[in-house]
């Protein structure tokens, strides 16, 4: 199982990697949330993995780590309206300019330095 | 238990909604509780920091639970100060704001200014690592929506730029601290300091992997080259007073640094060793050299202040890099200085850009008002750069006298120097471009587009600059301050113990709540 979690892990990150590298907005966005999943199970995953083991009291014998479960649940809330709010600006770019191209090369907006 | 070291988290978070509830049209009523708020933090700010000046670590366990399950508020000297930092700088700030009337240009700038306060206090203030990220994310949150106001379309791009390299910023945060968990199986900052001893000596690649991480992104937030790139664009493209804000969330980064790796990962630690101690003090002098690279070659006003602001963080990791009781003392009296230098700068840019027009660095007709900015330009330019009398040339003096016994002194020293000159040779050059230039060039003045900037703006930035002679006069008491500062931080006993030997709710069941 761990090679399971592991692989997928490394999947997420290295296709949000190359879609956050990308020159438009849109897939710099779907690239940044491929990230946010693969955190989340990393995250999760750093309490142990464990089958059957619950986190919450109850008549079980053993149970796995559930501090790593409720910061994986803030993480995903955070990145969630952090998700939201970078859509919208996103959004309000690309319709003032209609142009959604991420950088600012020159002749396509300010001059730099 | 005192709830005083909770109140400048909670004091503007309740202010924020209260504003947007009952105060949501009414411009007038939003900058008077605005002001009554950051006045009220700077007091309890200021009676934290007398408070904890006797060498106290002030301990709040939310919700009555003991550290290390339960989340911790640590005042000690440092974290007191770098509050009292941020609530005197947003009072000027916020002044600077009303009097220009930047605030009223968009909708809720005080309700997130407010939020901004909250999380950058947060930030401070806490004793938990993810409880850090957690005020990361609030001040960040809030400074995407301070960056976007008033709008406009250059901004808005800026603004996108900004909100995504701060989010992969944010993601590498959770990678480390997933990484620090499991290896360590806790998240307290004082109970790391503990654990990260006790790992044996060959097995240490998860705990090395994870301390990097996590000051790669604490250098993301400090703008450490080669991580500085959001910064130039970010910060020109922001509304003045709230760039001059975010003057202090780069002290943020370096504040982490220096908690985490005095604390958690001291420099004598076996386990990191060859890390964070070799490898910090090369980049903030490369930092230091880029950013006086990039003020000479700025062809516009506030570039050229971004990229001091680059060079001023150098400067203080430059400082924090050597990693000595003495260097991070003039660290923290450099970081001061950089807040209210850097700060009074972005304020100064926008007073030239509603008396000129644009920030273009080509001589230009004479404007009404030219020869008071002008002044305070050149006060706030022999600040930044390091010239005498003001408080850089007395931070650079201590640091380059902390860097006496490092093996890397040559270097700090000449690049120190050399930067300088740099930095002076562009400020002098663009002060001269826009002021004095101005006289021989005999063009009619087009009207529109200038103004002259109303007298409170005047205000604000001249209380910055009077906080600059204030803090080059009291160099003498404010450096045994940062002494003591440091001392505390590089014996960090105290503060390890009363964190996790103050006992919470059921903690008389076990011992220490362990």
């Amino acid at each position: 199982m761990e090679i399971l979690v592991a692989s997928a892990i490394g999947i997420l990150t290295a296709a949000g990697i190359y879609l956050v590298l990308r020159l438009r907005t849109f897939p710099v966005i779907l690239g940044i949330s491929l990230l946010t999943y693969a955190v989340n199970v990393f995250i999760f995953g750093s309490g142990r993995l464990s089958i059957g083991a619950p986190p919450i009291l109850s008549d079980a014998t053993t149970y796995t780590d559930p501090l790593p479960q409720a910061l994986v649940l803030t993480a995903i809330v955070i990145s969630f309206g952090m998700t939201a709010v970078v859509v919208m600006i996103a959004l309000g770019a690309y319709l003032g300019t209609n142009d959604d191209h991420i950088d600012d090369a020159p002749g396509r907006g300010e001059d730099t330095v | 238990m005192t709830h005083w070291l909770i109140m400048p988290v909670v004091l503007p978070a309740l202010l924020a909604p209260f504003m947007i509830l009952a105060a949501r049209y009414h411009m007038g009523i939003q900058r008077v509780l605005s002001v009554a708020g950051v006045l009220a933090l700077i007091a309890i700010a200021l009676g934290l920091a007398v408070q904890t000046s006797d060498g106290t670590v002030m301990l709040y366990q939310l919700g009555d639970w003991a550290a290390p399950f339960g989340i911790v508020l640590v005042g000690d000297r440092l974290s007191t100060m770098m509050v009292l930092l941020m609530a005197v700088l947003a009072l000027f700030v916020l002044l600077y704001a009303i009097g220009s009337r930047w605030d009223a240009r968009g909708p809720h700038f005080h309700v997130l200014f407010q939020f901004q306060l909250m999380g950058i206090a947060g930030a401070f203030l806490t004793g938990d690592l993810f409880n850090l990220f957690v005020f990361f994310e609030v001040l960040l949150i809030a400074s995407y929506g301070l960056m976007i106001h008033a709008g406009g379309n250059t901004r808005l791009r800026a603004g996108v730029q900004y909100v995504l390299f701060n989010l992969l910023g944010s993601t590498l945060f959770l990678f480390a601290l997933g990484a620090l968990y499991a290896e360590t199986g806790t998240l307290n900052m004082a109970d790391l300091a503990q654990r990260v001893q006790l790992i044996s000596a060959d097995a240490t690649v998860g705990i090395r992997v994870a301390a990097v991480l996590l000051i790669l992104v604490f250098a993301i937030k400090a703008a450490i080259v080669p991580l500085h790139f959001w910064l130039p664009s970010s910060y020109a493209e922001a509304p003045p007073p709230v760039a001059a804000l975010f003057a202090v969330m780069t002290k943020v980064g370096a504040y982490a640094i220096i908690r985490v790796y005095t604390l958690i990962f001291p420099v004598d630690l076996a386990v990191t060793s060859g890390l964070h101690g070799t490898w910090l003090l090369p980049f903030a002098l490369l930092s230091l050299a880029v950013g006086a690279i990039g003020v000479l070659a700025a062809k516009k006003l506030d570039r050229m202040v971004a990229f001091a602001v680059i060079s001023s963080m150098g400067m203080v990791m430059v400082a924090v890099g050597m990693f000595t009781t003495e260097s991070i003392a003039s660290a923290l009296y450099y970081m001061v200085h950089s807040t209210f230098a850097a700060a009074a700068l972005f304020l100064i840019v926008d007073l030239v850009r509603q008396s000129r027009g644009h920030l273009n660095l080509i001589t230009d007709a004479p404007v009404k008002g030219a020869a008071l900015i002008a002044a305070l330009f050149m006060v706030a330019a022999i600040g930044i750069t390091g010239l005498p009398p003001l408080s850089g040339f007395v931070g650079k003096l201590m640091v380059l006298n902390a860097a006496f016994d490092d093996g890397l002194a040559v270097w700090v020293w000449s690049i120190v120097l050399i930067s300088s000159l740099i930095s002076v040779v562009g400020f002098a050059r663009a002060g001269s471009v826009l002021f004095w230039k101005a006289q021989s060039d005999g063009a009619p003045v087009p009207e529109a587009g200038r103004a002259m900037p109303s007298p409170l703006s005047f205000v604000a930035v001249g209380g910055l600059l009077g906080l600059l002679m204030m803090l080059t006069v009291f160099a003498g008491p404010m450096y045994t301050y940062t002494t003591a500062t440091a001392e505390q931080l590089v014996t960090p006993d105290t503060y390890m113990s009363t964190v996790l030997d103050t006992p919470g709710k059921l903690s008389d069941a076990k011992e220490g709540g362990h």
